[in-house]
């Protein structure tokens, strides 16, 4: 008699041990997280696509049409699906410019930082010694840092501008890389093939980026997903005091921040590009934690 | 330290502070002399060096916006982002801890579920979001909370919800990944085995040792809520430290903003070296080593 019924290779169900059997962990196709993916790429496609796709331009102002409500709601129309701000902008066609500015600022920073952090693991942690010891040191300095109080001063100095705010939270980033990405550096340093390679008399920089490179990635990849949504808060904050992109470009901090003074009128102004916002970023974790579970099941609290 | 210097150049490079600081009618001899009392016309690093030997002595100089003494009025805001950032905390151990270790306990089910997506969301959102959507609940739809400035415990619900609301978030996560891990480790099973009642063998044993990693690493990050200060008094117009580095930094007032700024890092310094000997002291595991 036949009781088990036939699993695809696309579902396979793991049974797990102990307090965690009522877990179950689906490996194989299936198991990608669809809901943060399909999130993210329809955010991807409203950054690039965004121009195309508006329902009106975002910046035109309209002040016959001044907070207008969502069309639910009574005074709005399906012309302006989520409402209008204080200029008659439409607030659709703001986030969707807006997650072009984000994402773009996000993708920026995390690409900077990430790679300037993989260069200081990978020289730190193969070559070891002064270098070593200098580096950490730096490295270490950077992570004491109250964060968003360094960027809230630097923006406030240098003048809020996109390019001003990829570079101070590039700048204030890579430390976090540096650390992690160098343990895992350290701890392939020691792998048989790394000594092989030494004694085929390979260089340095030939092994840090033919050998041991590669074999960080999947840290890295994993670090980049979750800093990318932190790094979108942060532009987010830095926009909301004012001291990030500036307007009339529509980053969804400052959109957040126009609509505060409409709070008892027009809610509707504040809380979509917070809704935005909050979805970008669950996606991203939920797609790191999803990353880095897959890569190593063992890899724990970062 | 180091942080000091990069911001003490920087804040020089975007503007000339005599300017700012003598009346717009003064004459440039005028300017000049108040440059030269300030010391603006000796090199930088003079300058920097005469910054750091008078605030060791206590001396902050005047703010520009103020008018008065700098450290007098840090002083006078500081008890407020203290009481907030305490309240933060309370709420964050008395909510977050339990989270967590009730969403390990009950694994897989929906308590855990929902302890799962909550810590997800709430590390997801943006402070200064958080903290307006509870305005317009709790202050434009229900009437029920007052919308900003201190006074009345009212006053102090929604903006230390806000500022804790992430650290919970963080908290619930990790209290619930280490309760899981020790749960499932060997002296608890001795202690089933033992015939200890259930919720003894949670309380006692598995809740203390989780209890270690989850105080140093919520230790280590007390300092991340200043970030968050900054962000939730400018919201709730609380008048705090982190509002008032906003501030001074969009009066342009140099002399605040450095003495902010090097306070803010000594503290961090200092609290990060604390919470260090602390950890060490109470995991004796570290001492052997």
């Amino acid at each position: 008699m036949l009781n088990s019924q036939p699993v695809s290779e696309a579902e396979e169900t793991v049974q797990v041990s102990g307090r965690l059997s009522r877990i179950r962990v689906r490996r194989g196709i299936r198991g990608i997280p669809w809901t943060p993916v399909v999130i993210l790429l329809l955010f991807l496609v409203c950054g690039i696509f965004g121009n195309f796709i508006t329902p009106h331009d975002p910046m035109k102002t309209n002040l016959g049409a001044a907070k207008a409500p969502p069309f639910w709601q009574q005074g709005g129309s399906t012309k302006y699906l989520l409402g209008t701000d204080a200029f008659g902008r439409d607030i659709l066609s703001r986030i969707i410019r807006g997650a072009g500015i984000s994402l773009q600022v996000g993708f920026a920073v995390v690409i900077f930082a990430g790679a300037l952090g993989a260069v200081i693991a990978l020289l730190t942690g193969y070559l070891g010694g002064w270098v070593d010891a200098v580096l950490m040191r730096i490295t270490d300095m950077f992570l004491s840092m109250p964060y968003l109080m360094i960027a809230i001063a630097l923006a406030a100095v240098l003048g809020p501008s996109k390019n001003n705010i990829i570079l101070i939270m590039a700048i204030l980033g890579w430390a976090g890389y540096a650390r992690v990405l160098r343990g895992e550096v350290l701890r392939i340093k020691g792998a048989d093939f790394i000594k092989l390679a030494i004694v085929a008399r390979a260089g340095n920089v030939r092994i840090m980026l033919r050998h041991i490179f590669p074999n960080i990635v999947n840290t890295l990849v994993v670090l980049a997903t979750l800093q990318l949504g932190i790094v979108i808060i942060m532009e987010s904050s830095l926009s909301f005091l004012g001291l990030g992109v500036p307007p009339p470009e529509p980053a969804w901090g400052s959109m957040v921040a126009d609509g505060r003074v409409l709070m008892f009128s027009s809610w509707w102004v504040s809380t979509w590009p917070g809704i935005a916002i909050l979805l970008v970023v669950l996606s991203c974790n939920l797609l790191g934690d999803w990353l880095r579970v897959r890569m190593d099941p063992k890899f724990r609290q970062l | 330290m180091g942080i000091s210097v990069i911001v003490f150049f920087l804040s020089h490079l975007s503007g000339d502070p005599a300017l700012l600081m003598a009346s717009p009618d003064a004459k440039p001899e005028d300017i000049e002399a108040l440059r030269i009392t300030l010391g603006l016309n000796k090199p930088l690093h003079v300058q920097f060096w005469m910054f750091i030997s008078k605030a060791v002595r206590g001396d902050f100089g005047q703010s520009i916006r103020w008018g008065k003494p700098c450290l007098e009025v840090w002083l006078i805001r500081f008890p407020n982002t203290l009481l907030l950032g305490g309240a933060a905390m309370a709420f964050t151990l008395v909510v977050g801890i339990p989270t967590g270790i009730l969403s390990a306990v009950t694994a897989g089910r929906w308590f855990d579920n929902f302890g799962k997506a909550f810590a997800l969301a709430g590390q997801s959102m943006p402070v200064f979001w958080v903290g307006l959507m509870l305005m317009l609940v709790f202050s434009v739809a229900l009437r029920l909370l007052p919308t900003s400035g201190m006074g009345t415990w009212q006053h102090l619900i929604m903006p230390s919800f806000t500022l804790g609301w992430y650290f919970t978030a963080a908290i619930t996560r990790l209290s619930r990944s280490a309760m899981l891990d020790i749960l499932d480790s060997e002296y608890i099973k001795m202690a089933r085995i033992k015939g200890v009642p259930e919720f003894l063998v949670i309380l006692k044993h598995g809740f203390r040792n989780a209890m270690i990693p989850v105080v140093t690493l919520a230790a280590l990050n007390v300092v991340t809520l200043l970030n968050g200060t900054v962000i939730t008094e400018t919201v709730f117009n609380w008048p705090g430290i982190g509002r008032l580095i906003v501030d001074s930094i969009f009066a342009r007032d140099y002399p605040m903003v450095q003495t902010c700024v090097l306070i803010a890092s000594g503290l961090f310094i200092f609290t990060n070296l604390f919470v260090d000997i602390l950890y060490a002291y109470i995991d004796p595991r570290i001492k052997y080593q």
